[in-house]
Parts: C-alpha cells; sequence; structure tokens
C-alpha cells in the first residue's frame, strides 16, 4: 500500500529529495506501523518524536492504512 | 536593594529601601504585587494613578544561565485588567546589577508636548543608585531605528536601553516596550497589553542604564546557587529542544509553523480555518534555507540577552545579503503570515522591522490586520496592503488611530463579530478549538488571550512533559491550572520560560531552579514552595481583575468559537461553563 510521508526540521535529511514539508510516496504492506515506516526511512526512533496521521498524532506503534498523510517531527519547541 | 520611585508628576525621584515584605518578591511575583497593592484597580489606565513598574527576576544578574529577563507591569489599557510582559535583554541584568528590585514610575506631568529620559548609574561614593532627569523630547515622532544609535552614541555603547516608540507616544492599546538586543538594536519587546502606552501617558520616552561600577546581585549561599546553576546548565545543553544546535539554536520558534499547521492547528486568515497552504514558506526550516541562499552561509541562531546558551534569535535577510529584521519568531511569522493569509516571507519580514521601528507588539498587529481583512478593509494575502496599514498605524492617521487601538476594537468599528480575543487581548498562533488545553489557558489567564501564561503546547503537541491529546478535553482544566501556576514562578525567576522545555522532562534541571533561587535568597524552598509562590501571584492577579470589573464570566473563549467548526477537524469549542470555572476555581 502507498502512503505519504512529509519530515520536517533536521528530519529532512532522511527524505528521499532531502526537502522539509514536501510529501513523498512510500511503498508499505498492510498493517505496517508509524514504526515500520520509521525503520524503513533510516530514521532513528528516538529522533521520531511527534508523529501525525491525517493531523491527529500517534504513537509509532499505529496502524497505517493505504492514502495515509503522514508528518514526522523531530524534538522542537517554540512560544 | 532598592525600588526606585520616579515621580513624573513633578520630575523627582526616590530610593526606598526594599520592604521586609517583598524580600522573596522578584520579576512577574513583585510588578503584580505593586501594582495590586498600589494601583486603584478603576483607575484609567493612561491617567496619573497608573503606575508602571519594572522588576528584574530573582536570578537575573547572576551566571545562572538564560536569565536576563526584565518584567514589566500596569494596569493594561487593552485589557482593563493587570499586565504583567517580558523581555529578554541586557536591561535587565544591569537594573539587578543597580541593585534595583523594581523601578517603579508614578504620576503624570501636567504640560504636554515635552518627552524625558531618565539615566540611571551607580553613585559609587554614595554606594547607590543615582537616577539623572534629561529632555528627550528631540528623540520622540522618529522611528526607534533611526533614534537607537543616537542614544548609543550620546550616552556610550555600554548601556542599556528601554523606550517606546511612536505607538506609544500616540497611547495605542497596541504598543510595547522596547530594549536593546545584543547588537543594540531596538528588537526585543515586552510585547503584550500596551504598556508602552502607559509608559508614554507618562511621558517617559527612554530609561537608561549604566551599570558601570555597580555591586552585582548579591548571592545568599554561593554553594547551593553553583550547585543549582550547573544543573539548569547541565539540562539545557542536553535536551534536544535547547542543546546547542538543537531545535531551537538550529531553527527558532517558526520550527512551529509546519507542526501546528500540521495538526490543523494553525490559525490562518482570522482563525477561519487550522490549516494554511503557505505555511511550508514561512516556516522556520523556510528560513533556515532561505538565509543559507542569501548569505551562503548555514547560520545557527543568537541570543537576545546576556548569558543565554539556548540562542533561539535569528536574523532575515534580503535578496542582495542585507539584514531585513531580527527576529522572526513563530507569533510574528504566525500573525503577520497565516492569520493573514501572506506567504511571503519578504513581507513578513518587512512588517516585523517596521513593527520594531514603530513600537507594536506584532501578534495584536497581525491579528489587528487580520480583522481587517475580515471587514474587506484589504483583502486576505495581501502583503503590501498590511504593510501600507502598518504605515498608517505609525502615522497615527485616523485609520491608523483604529487599527492600534488593537483587534478589539478594530472588529467593532467595522461590525465584525469574528473576533479572536479574550479580555480584550488578541489570541496567539494556536487554535483554542482543536488544542482544548491552550484554549482553557486563554479564556482563564488573567492576562487576556496568551500563550506563554500557561503554555500547555509542550505536553499537547511537542510531547515535553508527558503527551496529551490535544482535542480532548479530559484533563485539561488541571493542566492548565499546573502550567499557568509553574509559569508565574518561572515568570518571577527572571529565566526565560523556554527552560521549561528541558526543565519540564529533566528533574534535576527542575531542581536546579529551585537551588538558585533557594542560593540566591537564602530560602529553603521545595517544589510545593514553588508552586505555592506562582499560585499566590495568580491570585493576586485575580484578585485585581476582579475589583477592575473583570470577573469570571470573562473566562470564555468568543462565541463564534461555540458554534463555527474549524476545518480540518471541524471541532468548536465545546467546553462547559464548568470547567473553565474550575481552572481558577480550584485554585
Amino acid at each position: 500500500m502507498q502512503v505519504s510521508v512529509k519530515l520536517f526540521a533536521t528530519l529532512s535529511r532522511f527524505a528521499p529529495h532531502k526537502r522539509a514539508s514536501v510529501p513523498f510516496e512510500v511503498e508499505l504492506s498492510e498493517g505496517d506501523t508509524l514504526l515500520k515506516l520509521v525503520e524503513c526511512l533510516d530514521i532513528p526512533p528516538e529522533e521520531a518524536k511527534v508523529a501525525f496521521v491525517n493531523g491527529i498524532i500517534h504513537n509509532l506503534d499505529h496502524s497505517l492504512l493505504p492514502g495515509d498523510e503522514i508528518g514526522i517531527f523531530p524534538p522542537i519547541g517554540g512560544g | 536593594m532598592w525600588i526606585v520611585r520616579v515621580n513624573m508628576t513633578d520630575q523627582t525621584y526616590k530610593l526606598e529601601e526594599l520592604p521586609e515584605a517583598y524580600k522573596l518578591l522578584a520579576g512577574r511575583a513583585l510588578t503584580s504585587t505593586l501594582v495590586a497593592n498600589e494601583v486603584p484597580p478603576t483607575c484609567h489606565p493612561l491617567g496619573p494613578n497608573n503606575k508602571l513598574v519594572f522588576s528584574p527576576g530573582i536570578v537575573t544578574g547572576t551566571p545562572a544561565p538564560t536569565s536576563s529577563r526584565i518584567s514589566v507591569g500596569a494596569k493594561s489599557p487593552l485589557t482593563g485588567g493587570i499586565k504583567e510582559s517580558n523581555a529578554g535583554t541586557s536591561w535587565g541584568a544591569e537594573l539587578a546589577d543597580l541593585n534595583i528590585r523594581a523601578l517603579v514610575v508614578e504620576g503624570q506631568p501636567k504640560q504636554n508636548g515635552k518627552y524625558w529620559g531618565l539615566h540611571i548609574s551607580w553613585d559609587i561614593a554614595a554606594q547607590q543608585p543615582k537616577l539623572k532627569f534629561f529632555d528627550a523630547s528631540a528623540y520622540s515622532s522618529k522611528p526607534l531605528h533611526d533614534v537607537f544609535p543616537t542614544i548609543f552614541d550620546q550616552f556610550g555603547k555600554k548601556v542599556s536601553v528601554a523606550g517606546i516608540g511612536l505607538a506609544g507616544e500616540y497611547g495605542y492599546s497596541n504598543s510595547g516596550v522596547v530594549f536593546n538586543d545584543e547588537e543594540d538594536r531596538a528588537t526585543r519587546y515586552a510585547g503584550r497589553g500596551g504598556l508602552g502606552a502607559v509608559m508614554g501617558s507618562k511621558r517617559v520616552k527612554f530609561i537608561i542604564l549604566d551599570a558601570k561600577n555597580a555591586p552585582g546581585v548579591p548571592i545568599t549561599n554561593k554553594a547551593l546557587f553553583d550547585e543549582g546553576r550547573k544543573k539548569m546548565t547541565d539540562a539545557i545543553l542536553s535536551h534536544d529542544i535547547s542543546k546547542p544546535k538543537g531545535g531551537l539554536n538550529t531553527y527558532g520558534t517558526a520550527v512551529l509553523i509546519n507542526i501546528m499547521n500540521e495538526a490543523g492547528g494553525l490559525p490562518t486568515r482570522n482563525f477561519s480555518s487550522g490549516r494554511f497552504e503557505g505555511a511550508a514558506k514561512i516556516a522556520g526550516e523556510a528560513i533556515f534555507e532561505g538565509v543559507k541562499e542569501r548569505t551562503g552561509k548555514e547560520t545557527y541562531n543568537h541570543a537576545c540577552s546576556p548569558g543565554c546558551i539556548i540562542q533561539c534569535s535569528n536574523t532575515w535577510y534580503k535578496e542582495d545579503g542585507s539584514e531585513h529584521a531580527s527576529c522572526v519568531e513563530y507569533e510574528s511569522v504566525w500573525a503577520l503570515g497565516a492569520d493573514c493569509g501572506i506567504d511571503s516571507l519578504d513581507d513578513i519580514a518587512e512588517m516585523i522591522n517596521l513593527c520594531n521601528a514603530y513600537g507594536f507588539d506584532t501578534i495584536e498587529t497581525g491579528t489587528t490586520i487580520g480583522v481587517a481583512m475580515e471587514a474587506g478593509v484589504i483583502p486576505f494575502g495581501d502583503g503590501k496592503g498590511a504593510i501600507n496599514l502598518i504605515h498608517e498605524m505609525g502615522k497615527g492617521t485616523p485609520l491608523g488611530r483604529i487599527l492600534g487601538g488593537g483587534t478589539e476594537l478594530t472588529g467593532k468599528a467595522y461590525g465584525v463579530t469574528h473576533v479572536p480575543t479574550v479580555k480584550g487581548q488578541s489570541m496567539p498562533a494556536y487554535e483554542p478549538r482543536v488544542v482544548k488545553g491552550i484554549g482553557l489557558t486563554y479564556a482563564t489567564t488573567t492576562m487576556g488571550a496568551d500563550h506563554t501564561a500557561g503554555y500547555t503546547i509542550a505536553p499537547e503537541i511537542l510531547g515535553v512533559s508527558g503527551k496529551q491529546d490535544p482535542l480532548s478535553p479530559e484533563g485539561k482544566a488541571g493542566l492548565s491550572r499546573a502550567f499557568q501556576t509553574a509559569t508565574a514562578f518561572i515568570d518571577s525567576t527572571g529565566h526565560c520560560l523556554f527552560i521549561a522545555f528541558p526543565i519540564l522532562d529533566i528533574a534535576s534541571g527542575y531542581q536546579g531552579m529551585i537551588d538558585e533561587c533557594n542560593g540566591v535568597l537564602g530560602t529553603s524552598w521545595t517544589a510545593d514552595d514553588v508552586a505555592a509562590y506562582g499560585a499566590a501571584v495568580l491570585k493576586k492577579e485575580r484578585a485585581f481583575n476582579e475589583a477592575a470589573g473583570i470577573g469570571k464570566a470573562a473566562d470564555r473563549l468568543p462565541e463564534f468559537m461555540r458554534n463555527e467548526p474549524l476545518p480540518p477537524h471541524n471541532r468548536v469549542d465545546d467546553i462547559p461553563d464548568e470547567v473553565y470555572d474550575s481552572v481558577y476555581g480550584d485554585l
């Protein structure tokens, strides 16, 4: 199944096009979790601090569905 | 240790030995206590009975890291209630070095047309601060970027400067108190709540501090203080958000644009949506890449004040590589960007630079323009039109004066109901319908809609201090209350609120903050004492507001948020009244 992924801030270095917030497609198997996706992309899991699926924050054990839109952030802060 | 009282009715001053009852109060705790004790709650904020209070924090001026902040307090012309606003600047450390725990500006000159400056320095012979009044009228009616260099020429490069811009001179409710940054530019603001107008109403244009030969902050128990300082430093340097080349040092606060957009909580076009299609073009990553392109190098951020080891401030450059604006914060980029439908960093930087020059709060300015766009004054997305509106404000035209009065006044003038304010102050960059905890903070804090007052975004979005579902109201009243209480204490220490990222995750860092304070003051506070200290500050502020006529009915979000679902998650404000009332009800 295909999911659409955006990586942000320092995680952009793991994107195939190396760009932050520009989506790219990833091929996964049915039932794969966010953790599987993170591993596929060679992102150290502790750097995947906040992961959104269709705008909702999930833990890395969340199972993905075809067409899910995913955004992953490293530890960031602000005000 | 002194309170310095400046009487602007007759341009005299006196030094008051710090009373025993105030020995443990500093920063927000002292500004709010003095305002609550001495300002009649029903006074006119621009009249002779309001007071403008400056107070450095408990550890400001000491070697504690990231602690050079100054609190400014008064009755706010924007909210009609109590206000504390703080800034990071060398001015805070210098006031502390001079052993001035509070500078209180009182009264009001009878004559118009003249502005005064105050110059405070250390009298070596008398071993106490001394103050001189000077005629600052020649500095008025001009953009601050033109005036600041002449101030430093006149008084020397090593002084620190506090002042007001045209906004404060006009008496706008959208007017901040400006302070110098580490490059002596007019960029650090105690921005929210119209304190610039209070300073202008007392006809004070600048307050110069020269701490040469000043004694510095006395530390009662140096060993304990040093222990605390080490724990604090270690926590800051090890946490991914605050460490060197970490989140804040690399991308600054504007890195939040993309995460709030992803969450569907980035208020867009006057709070009509939670996603902005132009978000990626104005986010921290775009700023980092843009600076790299225009200057040829990867630039990590800089400190706003002496002793800051987080260093989150950035600078935007023009295409020709010259400096355009510093700094380009999340709130400013959001308010002048997404909330106005504007996606050009160049237009946004121009507006930030103009706000700095004229003396405006960037948040209130952006949300005001958003409401003006809603009213059809200019279209959403019109960056050049928005720049012109800020010039109108700077010129003091009738349209400019309406806009300078803030978001709520502008909404009233144009018959707009879709106005994102609480207690008269406009909402910052988090949509309360989809981040329930920050909504409770906006509604209930004594400050009016304010995100720093109880930053529940940390657990609700960022995964700091645990993880909480932003869309759920479960437990959020208690969460907002806990954050508001802790923040009231941190605001009194003089530390930048960004120490919260490391110290809420690293327990030894939190203990370090307590050890630092105990070391300076000679107290033996525990974590419970610190929470009680914060709660006491909030109670004083709340009592002032009630006496000023702001009761618990004002602890609500605007009506339109109850009725209008916010795309993409399509939520409304459906929190029951009892939950709003329980935030302070259970304090």
